[in-house]
């Protein structure tokens, strides 16, 4: 299961109808281990399609490092698919590359850039084997299991 | 000559799990050979047909490996090498 804080959520759904008919992408760091998607990051899509996404190779490259600094890990990568579900189609199942991150995929196919609902479904990809997953959408992250940080 | 590479989780499998190994070799293409002897399997991960992988990216001292000659790419001593596979689909 996805546990996901409301405003990372309602950032990642902002995202992706700002930039339709173009896919949008992004992950959410966290510390490594915890599953915890705490930290929000817009990325570009370097090939600006509406049926391609890829991460710059130098924003890859800062945002690799910026996370190690961090010990993080990217607990989220998300992209939209502007015109079909929000399913991993074969391409994105082949690259798939981060077999401990949630993989999500929101679909704008019915609303472009207007308000209205989107599809929001997670996924792990593991070997080229799709498993869907439940989505909980909760008004803040819980704290820590350590319980010496905030919530 | 000694040169750091920096291996990705999805790689780790190759390299009993450390973050980063050690290799040498004057260009990258020679570097790619070097780790082959030492964590097999790991080579084919990273080229296909004689050149670099569409969707792995290697950077040198930060640089993108496209830019400076791919795998034709001078190294030396203390260089940096980062492999991360890229982040895309469709």
């Amino acid at each position: 299961m996805l546990t996901i804080a409301q405003d990372t959520y309602d950032a990642i759904v902002a995202h992706a109808k700002r930039d339709h008919p173009d896919e949008a992408c992004g992950v959410v760091a966290g510390p490594e281990g915890s599953d915890r998607p705490e930290r929000f990051v817009e990325m570009v899509n370097a090939a600006g399609s509406p049926t391609f996404y890829e991460f710059d190779s130098t924003d890859l490259l800062a945002l690799y490092r910026e996370m190690d600094d961090r010990d993080e890990e990217p607990i989220v990568i998300y992209h939209s698919h502007t015109a079909t579900e929000a399913y991993p189609s074969v391409t994105d199942i082949g690259l798939a590359s981060e077999p401990g991150a949630h993989y999500v995929l929101v679909s704008t196919r019915e609303h472009g850039n207007n308000d209205g609902p989107v599809e929001f479904r997670s996924y792990r990809i593991v070997d080229g084997v799709v498993t869907e997953e439940e989505v909980d959408v909760v008004p803040a992250l819980p704290g820590p299991e350590n319980g010496t940080g905030a919530t | 000559m000694t040169i750091e590479v920096r291996i990705p989780t999805i790689l780790r499998t190759y390299t009993d799990g450390e973050k980063a190994v050690s290799g040498e070799g004057a260009s990258l293409a020679a570097l790619i050979d070097d780790l082959e002897a030492n964590h097999p399997g790991i080579k084919e991960r990273l080229i296909d047909d004689g050149d670099l992988r569409r969707f792995v990216n290697v950077y040198v001292n930060d640089e993108d490996v496209r830019f400076i000659g791919g795998l034709e790419a001078a190294l030396t001593d203390g260089d940096q090498v980062v492999v991360l596979p890229a982040v895309a689909g469709g």
